[in-house]
């Protein structure tokens, strides 16, 4: 029966406006939520528990403001929910949030971990697959499904269309949006949330080679042209040839 | 100079155009890069020489045959010398380059989009903002295609090393791509339909246009959950793909923040709406007022008698 952890971040509402002041982004006002792509590693860690029986995990990275949304995928179904902090990080670089996320993932003992695509904050796409090799495991990544019968099998997309993988041994499965419905919490869930523990551990982290400079609002575009009526379309076309020069 | 390692792009047994842009990117570093090329049949690095470029390494391994990321990541770690790494912001090459970071211990910077000697930019929540960090040491770095030129190309001065990895996955079966058309995500060229178009049907009015151009559908994704006919595949958009193409064609589509963050960082935007004040509008370099059925016919011709 696995192990199964799933990983959760706690980004702000892809609907949130993000405002820099200075050279930060201030996000002092926005919702926070569990990271979109999170929701569908959720639920395909619940549908293989489902299937292979095993305990699901929870596992963030975070200060206690990520409380919230382990409670949230514990309210979703989740078993356990842990977070690994260490009160001295400030602003771990990937390197080091892979390495304190593969130590408490080790210490779990945990045999298949699904984490999300990329977050919706970093848009990176680096954890599950440097996680994995951190880890010296199997990892595929973007999955769209998976199925449980006789084994580990996923759908992830190739050049010519998708191809239906198998995995054998522990493997970071990163999971895109696909065609799955995520369930949501239950009235029951909300109430066990309420009181479930959250269980802190520490990790090591390697200082940071990657440090932020600055942050700031994306370039503005000059202003665009607007036309009136689709016989303009003409002079679009010109424009795309002859200013643009993108066609 | 510093050294850097540029992971070769190669798309159906060739090298990849995008690997010509890695290299000025290199070079924007301020570093000093040798090209590696996975691949089952040394002979295709040959078209991995390029200017400012000293040494290509062809690093051929049965494991290159279909994409497992832990024996990929294990046979380039094994040929590659010390240095940045640099590959191109595509799904699989972030992949490997994540895995090929991990494994020297390094960090990561995705997407980037700019390079200001040791500092990198990329855009950060989805393109709401941009962060620039520092480098200090090497790291591994993926680039997003149509920022950088393409620096020229050259004779290749090949090595060759055999190198295996161990597979820990095997596809079982590949389930082809319903339409043989471009995907979204490898487009220069993207012409994408809303709900505004009214039926599945009606996207044979934006194929057209896309065969025209060479350019691949996209799709909002209210039509995607609309309609069955137009597959999750050709979603952009913050819960579909994150594209970069150099024009971007948005035909009925009001331009949600969603969709936006899909497709934002598009060199040059076209947008076809029939309400004048669609959300769209604000982000278009040349905006129609006007409904898709009496603009696509139009722009559909001109575009035909520019192109033959
Ligand atoms: C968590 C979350 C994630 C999401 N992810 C995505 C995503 O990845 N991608 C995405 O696209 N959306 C996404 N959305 C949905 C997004 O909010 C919008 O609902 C969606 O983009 C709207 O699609 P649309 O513009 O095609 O449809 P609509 O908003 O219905 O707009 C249709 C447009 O067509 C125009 N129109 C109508 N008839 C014509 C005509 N004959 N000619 C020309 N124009 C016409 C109308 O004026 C209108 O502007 C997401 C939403 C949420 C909450
Ligand atoms: N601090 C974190 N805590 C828990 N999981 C994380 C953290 N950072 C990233 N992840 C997981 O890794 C995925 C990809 O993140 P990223 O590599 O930043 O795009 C996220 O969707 C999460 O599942």
């Amino acid at each position: 029966m696995p192990n199964i952890v799933v990983l959760v971040k706690r980004v702000p509402d892809t609907n949130a406006r993000i405002v820099v002041s200075g050279d930060r982004v201030d996000l002092s006002s926005v919702k926070w939520v569990i990271s979109p792509y999170d929701e569908f590693a959720i639920e395909i860690a619940l549908q293989h528990k489902e299937a292979d029986g095993g305990t699901v995990t929870a596992l963030t990275l975070g200060s206690s403001d990520s409380d919230k949304v382990l409670k949230d995928a514990k309210a979703i179904g989740v078993d356990e929910i842990v977070r690994v902090w260490n009160d001295s990080w400030t602003e771990l670089d990937s390197n080091g949030v892979q390495s304190a996320l593969a130590q408490a993932i080790t210490n779990l003992g945990a045999e298949v971990v699904y984490c999300g695509k990329t977050a919706a904050d970093t848009g990176a796409g680096s954890t599950g697959p440097g996680v994995a090799e951190r880890l010296g495991w199997a990892s595929v990544s973007n999955i769209t499904d998976a199925s449980f019968t006789g084994g580990l099998t996923v759908t992830t997309p190739v050049e010519s269309g998708s191809a239906k993988v198998s995995v054998s041994g522990n493997a970071v499965i990163s999971c895109d949006k696909g065609n799955l419905k995520v369930r949501k919490p239950n009235v029951k869930g909300i109430m066990m949330a309420k009181r479930a523990q959250v269980n802190v551990v520490s990790a090591d982290a390697p200082s940071s080679t990657v440090t932020i400079v600055s942050q700031s609002p994306p370039p503005a575009k000059p202003a665009g042209k607007k036309y009136e009526g689709g016989s303009s379309a003409e002079e679009v076309a010109r424009l795309l040839r002859d200013e643009a020069n993108v066609i | 100079m510093s050294e850097s390692v540029i992971i070769a792009e190669t798309n159906k047994g060739s090298i990849a155009p995008v690997t010509a842009e890695l290299v000025s990117a290199a070079i924007a570093l301020g570093t000093s890069p040798t090209v590696i090329v996975p691949c089952t049949d040394a002979s295709i690095a040959d078209g991995a020489g390029y200017d400012g470029v000293s040494r290509t390494i062809a690093v051929k391994g049965d494991c290159f045959a279909n994409y497992d990321a832990s024996s990929w990541a294990a046979a380039i770690d094994a040929a590659a010398p010390s240095g940045i790494i640099i590959a191109a912001a595509t799904p699989q090459s972030k992949d490997v380059a994540a895995r090929v970071a991990a494994r020297r211990g390094l960090s990561i910077v995705q997407d980037v989009v700019a390079i200001n000697g040791m500092n990198l930019t990329s855009p950060i929540y989805s393109g709401k903002a941009m962060q620039t960090v520092s480098l200090s040491g090497d790291a591994a770095v993926s680039v997003r295609a149509n920022v950088f030129p393409a620096a020229a190309s050259s004779a290749a001065n090949v090595s060759v090393v055999d190198q295996s990895g161990d597979v820990s996955t095997a596809v079982q079966e590949i389930i082809a791509r319903a339409s043989q058309r471009l995907d979204v995500a490898e487009a220069n060229i993207i012409i994408s339909g809303g709900r505004g178009m009214g039926s599945p049907d009606n996207f044979s009015h934006l194929e057209k246009i896309a065969d025209v151009l060479g350019a691949a559908v996209g799709a909002s994704r209210a039509a995607v959950d609309t309609w069955e006919d137009i597959p999750h595949s050709m979603q952009v958009g913050q819960t579909g793909k994150t594209v970069n193409p150099n024009l971007y064609i948005a035909v009925g589509i009001s331009g949600a923040i969603q969709h936006l963050a899909g497709m934002r960082s598009s060199k040059y935007i076209v947008a076809v709406n029939k309400d004048a004040d669609a959300p769209i509008f604000s982000h278009a370099d040349y905006g129609i007022v006007a409904t898709w059925e009496e603009t696509l016919p139009v722009l559909e011709s001109a575009l035909s008698s520019m192109m033959s």
